[in-house]
């Protein structure tokens, strides 16, 4: 059993270039505590702890650690500490196996590993988890929910005194939430680990956190015990309003016309896990359907497949009557946006510029859907500041390349590009993922004034709760098929968790 | 811990401030990086020559002299330069869309080799029709066989590094055969050769500057494939498959259409390489072709980090230091490959240097959000 220790950050500073990221953040971190490190998108939650982990140098401040002043230079320092992180973009080996990834992050790999009695053990320390994740499936094939418990796990294998969850239950199901950050909070509370967690849902704040410290734009917003902060408080702190703005509004009912037909879709199985079987998905303009489902589904695949990332084996997908392949030509005739989970890996070219990025739809296309030919630089910049402005986008130029943003502001990149216009199909997985609480109600807003215009939207989201409030018809995703199909309105919890599992 | 602390509410936020200056700073990073790479290169390489017992200050020196010192030396080093463009541009277009295509040697040669047979039936009519002739066979032949690779991999899912250089084996076998088989001018004994396609075809020295007539079509296939790529549609579709094909494929793109694009593009200008050689220099195809531009186009384009602008003062740098060779060779004594050792030092530390790009502050964007 290892003990936790304490963390405290004096005047920490970090810029990059001339735009300061970090500016004078102190924080302190009792040892066997839960921390929540809040604040909106971009503030330098995760700038903050990447410096503690020895992932960025800092320009000024130290960090003590232990009761003892240390220095990070770089994360074989804090790895030394028993300083570990489960970070918000991820970072496993996808070609390697659950299990080799686990072995592998060892800092004592033996030169001949000895795979039975590893696997064998590896079992063992799986039987005391809370979740289960399966050990010899290749990481890449797994949703994200999935390789989000994997990132957890590997670092509760290392053993480490004190770890920091960079939004750890984006992707989680409530239970899985709810389980898992219980899991955190008793080994914390047991004094065996020290948990930052960094995140924007004041739910669990509320109910898994001991203190708090609120960063807003790279300083100090506030901090203090749980114990005296109602949601109020922590919401002004953070976003600078008490209340985050109201829920949208429904309008209208679904129209009978179905815009997207989904019919005896097969693919095949893929590394190990079941391929899907859908027999039939309908959405009807202006109506949110919603697909639940603990992660890991079939929903990835099934978004794939709608977005032309992945062959379907045989059935058929119809837009608006017509046969949907996803190629180019289709999507723009439809109006069809999608919006991918990860959107950084399925969604993004890290490596251009944001102006490229959110012109990704629009490149090619001239006033009145005629195809453009030559690039319309100063229309797409034109476009792109729009989006910007917008859409709240934090960028230290429209001209930096997408990766350096925060990871909610690729988010509100991909929604900016995926909502703008006219919008026929919107098919969104997790949109809300990573979001502080202001854009969840913006984006949840958009998503509600699309459908209340007459747009189509399959919504696949891990979060029942969004399901919950903004679909009007419920399915249930269960290992690649749908098992069952309900009105959103009186539908119950419960049932829908149960159908979840695999218990009809 | 109990108390609370409230720091007051940010009233004004400042306002932001676009860094106007960091697309500027972004290609002088672009510029500068390589530069360091060739200047440890040189470093490394004078260690070598050290260890040789000669003097690196001679060698710089001759290899200027060599390159740039003279009228003389330097249409030596634009003639060999001109074919380098293209080839390096075989690679470089291809490379937009993360493809890394090896095979530019088959496509100079087979380039030429058709541009011959194109332009032999035609010789005694007018040299205008027989340069026409000679440009479309050859371009289309590299089209053919470098979108060959790019049809293995679009298609089959071949690794196209694989795939280019074996069916480069492959065409330098078939140009072999050709050339010393039923194409062979019997008259030629000692290099096997095809019939010629005239003096009176051949192409003269660029008019006032009395350079290699590929000059000037090397740079306009740069500007043109620069144009192409950062100012057109499929040079940005193109340069988002390169960057992530789940997004590329997400938003719809032909991936399959762009690959075959790009690589008929960059095999058309090593085909047009090899046909102005022929036109230019030999009259006639033969084992003169098969010079290495191929392969030294390689390292060009990734020199320039597959930008066609920058293509061109590489291919000059790597056109003078082949240049030089000769020189070096009578007033050193150095071997032959010593050039090849310097181009695989400036490859290797082109490699590493790829490590560089975002180390240095001064070149990330900047600004108050
Ligand atoms: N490598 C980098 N280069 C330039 N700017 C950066 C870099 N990394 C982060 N930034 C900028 O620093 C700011 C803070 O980013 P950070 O990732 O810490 O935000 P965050 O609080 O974690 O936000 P989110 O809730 O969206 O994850 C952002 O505006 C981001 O654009
Ligand atoms: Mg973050």
């Amino acid at each position: 059993m290892t003990t936790a220790i304490g963390v405290e950050a004096v005047g920490i500073g970090k810029h990059f270039g001339s735009f300061h990221a970090l500016s004078d953040v102190s924080l302190k971190v009792r040892p066997g505590s839960v921390h929540g490190l809040l604040g909106e998108n971009g503030a330098g939650k995760s700038t903050l702890v990447k410096c503690l982990l020895g992932y960025y140098r800092t320009d000024e401040g130290q960090f003590i650690v232990d009761g003892r002043e240390a220095s990070i230079e770089r994360p074989a320092d804090a790895d030394a500490l028993g300083l570990g992180m489960v970070y918000q973009h991820f970072t496993l080996v996808p070609s390697m196996t659950v299990a080799e990834n686990l072995v592998m992050s060892r800092q004592n790999v033996p030169n001949i590993v000895n795979w039975r009695s590893e696997i064998a053990g590896l079992k063992r320390f799986m039987e005391t988890m809370p979740f289960k994740v399966p050990l010899e499936v290749q990481v890449g094939s797994l949703a994200a929910g999935e390789r989000q418990k994997t990132e957890i796990v590997k670092q509760l294998y290392l053993q480490r005194r004190f770890l920091v969850l960079d939004e750890p239950t984006s992707v989680l199901t409530p239970p899985e939430a709810t389980e898992m950050l219980g899991l955190v909070r008793d080994l914390a509370h047991s004094g065996a680990l020290t948990i930052v967690i960094i995140t924007h849902k004041l739910k669990e704040v509320a109910a898994f956190v001991d203190e708090v410290t609120v960063l807003r734009r790279g300083r100090m917003a506030g901090s203090g015990s749980v114990r005296d902060l109602g949601p109020a408080d922590l919401t002004a702190m953070m976003i600078g309003e008490p209340h985050a703005p109201k829920n949208p509004e429904r309008q209208g009912i679904p129209s009978a016309e179905a815009r997207l037909v989904v019919s005896g879709l097969r693919t095949a199985p893929d590394a190990g896990r079941k391929g899907l079987s859908i027999g039939s998905i309908e959405v009807h303009a202006r109506e949110i359907v919603g697909i639940a489902g603990v992660s890991g589904n079939g929903q990835k695949d099934l978004v794939e497949v709608l977005g032309g990332q992945r062959p379907a084996e045989s059935g058929s997908v119809t837009v608006d009557g017509a046969p949907y392949r996803a190629s180019r030509t289709e999507s723009l005739a439809h109006d069809v946006r999608v919006l991918p989970e990860e959107p950084l890996r399925n969604g993004c070219v890290p490596s251009m510029t944001v102006v490229d990025n959110l012109n990704l739809r629009g490149f090619d296309v001239g006033p009145g859907k005629s195809h453009r030919s030559w690039l319309d630089r100063a229309g797409m910049a034109a476009r792109a500041r729009n989006m910007i402005a917008a859409y709240g986008i934090r960028t230290p130029s429209p001209s930096a390349p997408i990766g350096v943003l925060s990871g909610g502001n690729v988010q509100r990149c991909v929604l900016a590009r995926e909502l703008d216009g006219d919008v026929r199909l919107l098919i969104v997985a997790n949109p809300c993922f990573g979001l502080d609480v202001k854009a969840v109600a913006e984006t949840r807003t958009r998503i509600m004034a699309a459908r209340n215009a007459g747009t189509a939207v399959l919504l696949i989201s891990e979060d029942l709760d969004e399901i919950l409030e903004l679909a009007d018809r419920i399915v249930v995703m269960h290992e690649g098929q749908v098992v069952h199909e309900m009105p959103a309105k009186g539908a119950d919890p419960q049932e829908i968790g149960r159908h979840m599992l695999g218990q009809h | 811990m109990s108390t609370t602390t409230l720091a007051p509410a940010v009233s004004n936020p400042p306002a932001r401030v676009a860094d106007v200056w960091y697309p500027l700073r972004r290609s002088a990073e672009a510029v500068l990086v390589p530069l360091a790479a060739l200047a440890g290169a040189v470093g490394l390489f004078s260690v070598f020559l050290l260890a040789l017992g000669q003097s690196p200050l001679d060698f710089l020196d001759l290899v200027w002299r060599g390159a740039f010192g003279s009228w003389f030396s330097v249409q030596n080093t634009v003639q060999r330069a001109s074919p380098l463009l293209l080839t390096a541009l075989c690679v470089a277009i291809p490379g937009q869309l993360g493809l890394v295509i090896i095979g530019g040697e088959a496509a100079i040669v087979l380039g030429g080799l058709a541009a011959t047979v194109a332009a032999l039936p035609l010789i005694h009519t007018a040299p205008v029709i027989v340069w026409a002739a000679m440009a479309i066979a050859g371009s289309a032949m590299g089209a053919f066989w470098i979108g060959l690779s790019g049809w293995l991999r679009a298609k089959l899912n071949v690794n196209e590094v694989i795939a280019s250089l074996v069916l480069s084996y492959i065409g330098l076998a078939l140009f072999n055969h050709f050339v010393e088989g039923v194409l062979r001018d019997p008259a030629s004994l000692n290099k096997p050769s095809t019939y010629g396609i005239g003096d009176q075809n051949m192409l003269d020295t660029v008019p006032w500057l009395d350079v290699h007539p590929g000059m000037p079509a090397g740079i306009a296939a740069c500007i043109v494939c620069w144009v192409l790529i950062y100012r057109t549609g499929f040079g940005f579709a193109s340069r988002v498959t390169g960057g992530n094909i789940r997004a590329a494929q997400l938003q719809g793109l032909p991936v399959t259409k762009l690959i075959l694009t790009a690589c008929a593009i960059g095999g058309g200008c090593a085909g047009l390489a090899g046909a102005i050689e022929v036109a230019a220099e030999y009259g006639r195809a033969n084992a003169s072709l098969n010079a290495g531009y191929g392969y030294t186009g390689i390292l060009i384009a990734f020199l320039a980090r597959f930008n066609p602008l920058a293509v061109m003062p590489m291919a000059i740098l790597l056109g003078g230091l082949g240049a030089a060779g000769g020189l070096l060779q009578r007033r050193m004594g150095l071997p032959d490959a010593t050039i090849q050792v310097l181009q695989g030092l400036i490859f290797v530390s082109i490699l590493a240097s790829d490590t560089l790009y975002g180390r240095f502050r001064w070149f990330q964007p900047r600004g108050t959000a």
